[in-house]
């Protein structure tokens, strides 16, 4: 069989997929992050919580009241994303004038106390989800079994990523945002409802962590420290890629899945730690991050 | 970095509640009288499920059923977040305070941390959530017990059935500290005795590693006939999860849940987790005492049920309270060696356990249960999810005595 570094080449392959899945969770979390970062100058620290949210409004629906996957996969975003309104409304957005770090405590304070109701309520050893049934199954891709579920996770995610992109970017509203970020008196003089477009950033933002916590639920235990795991990783993605650049978050997402796919393979023991030691480097040598301006 | 923070914070309000439960100075002559328990455990993480709370209500219902003796019994509790300088912080002030006891402590590395504290403060110490045999092995002490179940007899248990059944070959898939360490030894020991091979594994970071199919697909590219996972709580949990949607059974390819409690299966879900075969000492459902015991945590439980871990808190609170009734306060407080060395002259006995002793070297024997997972039909509603399939004695289910290499036993 064929080797690269004495591993099989199949089994690299198989590796690289893994970890492109794996990217995909921290492309769209980091997405998220990056767009209220890029908006609205705070640091969301609530970010797991509500990936962690997502996933088990995703259950209840189910559990409670027998809506399934493909439901949950529209309203859980919805329904959290509607808790990220009341949030910013009461409370985040006090806190502008003030310092980054204002922020960054509110949402991390936030994010505990949510995260010990839901432990609290449910437990920590989690509830089981279901694969919709359209979606199990695996593919024989003959150097590995690739399960139908991860495939449509990894082709969701990129999709979600361009469409946020496009609209950021390519549409009036995203102009809009644009502007308001660099001066917002000037924005509101023009007759556009400033406050009332942060306030819905925050909860598209927001939605976008419930909607990876929603695709999340069938794969990993629904826990309420799901979101707590990926979440530093997240954070390291958001500033590798430039804090709060939209492209920068979605590329690094994707490429250090694929990094820590390999070290898992290398040396797995590093697995954890790769992510920082790239982030070490990559701030050493371009502090603002591989795609941010300085 | 942000993860130490966050759960730093816990553990300071956690401990300032602890301490808090302790008396004030002008109580200090009821508290010659008093015996105090500290419940030490994981309360925030993968392992709360497993003991946390519940070991708490477990410890506070002996202290109910035993009764005043002429003594009063407190119980504390803390959260030690699977960390073992914040677990050796507690014990010590813990100890420092007034605690005469600390029992609990799952995860290995915390669990042999807190064995060094009581051993230097020659205070008693009783664990019951670390699986490493070395508690009792290579770092046994003459202040510890081990209570209910450890690395060897699951091995053993749970690693010899796998071989039987024709799986001879090993990949183990192992958390990356004490315990799993102590796991893949102990199993990978008993694959070889028996004529079986362990054909590779990999150790991942604990308890950062979500994400388990890239270990999976090396585990099934290695064509081993057994999968082991050496880990245990939220990872065995994934590990199963993720082991069933990457179709790691469909080639004949069996997965040895080497430990695993009633809550992970429950949230597996028996769909996923039907025919695993796994080792416990205790199922709520195994016999009339058992469930007589379980009717009595009910309203202590919410709507969940004691598995070994918790259970072996209200069975070592037992004893340890009883031997403290033989020899008397005073003594107790003395030597935590003595209220050790008195816990095991005597023989121990309760509903959750059953009889049974304790070992020179501080193991206590109890049998081991290897039961299978039911299938969705066959189980009648929440909790009803074992079927028993083989039980070793107690004489028989832990590593031999003379294996063990205790150092205390040689001097």
């Amino acid at each position: 069989m064929e080797e690269i570094f004495g591993i099989p080449t199949p089994l690299l392959f198989g590796q690289l997929l893994l970890g492109l899945i794996n990217g995909a969770f921290y492309a769209l979390l980091s997405l998220g992050l990056a767009v209220i970062f890029g908006m609205l100058n705070v640091i969301n620290f609530t970010h797991g919580a509500q990936f962690m949210m997502g996933a088990f409004v995703a259950w209840m629906l189910l559990n409670y009241l027998g809506i399934g996957y493909w439901w949950a996969l529209i309203l859980a975003p919805l329904i959290v994303g509607l808790t990220g309104v009341i949030l910013e409304r009461t409370m985040i957005a006090r806190l502008y004038k003030l310092d980054h770090l204002y922020g960054l405590l509110l949402t991390f304070g936030v994010g505990l106390i949510i995260e010990g109701l839901f432990r609290n309520e449910f437990g920590s050893s989690g509830m089981p989800y279901r694969i919709p049934p359209e979606l199990q199954g695996a593919w024989d891709l003959g150097f590995m079994f690739m399960p139908i579920y991860r495939g449509w996770v990894v082709v969701v995610a990129i999709v979600m990523c361009l469409a946020t992109w496009l609209v950021i970017e390519k549409t009036k509203i995203g102009s809009y945002l644009r502007a308001a970020t660099e001066n917002p008196a000037l924005v509101q003089a023009f007759g556009i409802n400033v406050p009332r477009m942060m306030t819905l950033t925050y909860g598209a933002g927001v939605a976008l962590a419930a909607f990876a916590g929603v695709l999340a639920a069938p794969i990993y235990s629904v826990n309420p420290q799901m979101g707590a795991n990926l979440i530093i990783i997240v954070f390291a993605v958001v500033v590798i890629g430039g804090m709060g650049s939209i492209l920068g978050s979605v590329i690094t997402g994707f490429g250090l899945g694929v990094v820590e796919g390999l070290t898992k393979v290398f040396y797995p023991e590093a697995s954890s730690t790769v992510i920082f030691v790239v982030m070490a480097i990559v701030l050493l040598a371009r502090p603002a991050g591989l795609f941010g301006r300085s | 970095m942000t993860d130490l923070n966050r759960r730093g914070l816990i553990g300071g309000a956690a401990a300032t509640a602890a301490f808090g439960a302790l008396p004030s100075r002008q109580a200090r002559a009821q508290a010659a009288n008093t015996i105090r328990i500290g419940v030490l455990n994981d309360q925030s993480g993968p392992y709360r499920d497993i003991s946390g709370p519940y070991g708490v209500q477990c410890a506070m219902q002996a202290v109910a059923e035993f009764g005043n003796r002429g003594f009063n019994v407190e119980v504390v509790n803390a959260d030690h977040q699977n960390r073992p300088d914040v677990g050796i912080n507690i014990a010590r002030q813990w100890y420092d305070q007034g605690v005469d006891v600390v029992i609990d402590v799952p995860t290995s590395s915390v669990g042999l941390a807190v064995a060094n504290v009581a051993r230097e403060k020659n205070k008693a110490y009783i664990n019951t959530g670390s699986a490493t045999s070395d508690l009792t092995g290579a770092q046994c002490s003459p202040n510890t017990i081990h209570w209910m179940y450890d690395t060897y007899m699951l091995a053993k248990s749970t690693g010899a059935a796998m071989v039987r059944a024709g799986g001879d070959s090993w990949y183990f898939i192992t958390a990356d500290y004490a315990f799993g360490h102590a796991l893949e030894r102990d199993t990978g020991n008993f694959v070889r005795s028996a004529g079986g091979r362990v054909v590779g594994s990999v150790r991942y970071p604990f308890p950062a590693t979500t994400d388990f199919s890239s270990f999976l697909v090396q585990a099934q590219a290695s064509r081993a006939k057994v999968i082991g996972f050496a880990n245990a709580g939220a990872d065995t949990i994934n590990s199963i999860k993720q082991a069933a949607e990457f179709g790691v059974t469909r080639r004949g390819t069996k997965l040895a849940a080497l430990l695993m409690f009633l809550p992970d299966v429950h949230s597996i879900g028996l769909e996923t987790a039907q025919g695993l075969v796994l080792t416990e000492s205790f199922y709520w459902d195994l016999n009339d005492r058992t469930r007589a015991f379980t009717d009595r945590m009910r309203p202590r439980m919410r709507d969940v049920v004691p598995n070994m871990a918790s259970a072996a808190n209200y069975s070592c609170t037992l004893h340890y309270l009883k031997a403290i009734a033989d020899m008397g306060v005073a003594a107790s407080k003395a030597s935590g060696v003595e209220v050790i060395n008195r816990m095991k002259a005597m023989p121990c006995d309760d509903d959750a356990f059953g009889a049974g002793t304790i070992r020179a070297d501080g193991r206590k024997l109890c049998p081991s249960y290897l039961f299978e997972v039911k299938a969705p039909r066959e189980s009648r509603g929440r909790w009803d999810y074992y079927k028993l399939v083989g039980t070793t004695p107690a004489e028989e289910a832990f590593r031999p005595l003379a294996e063990g290499n205790c150092a205390f036993l040689r001097t």
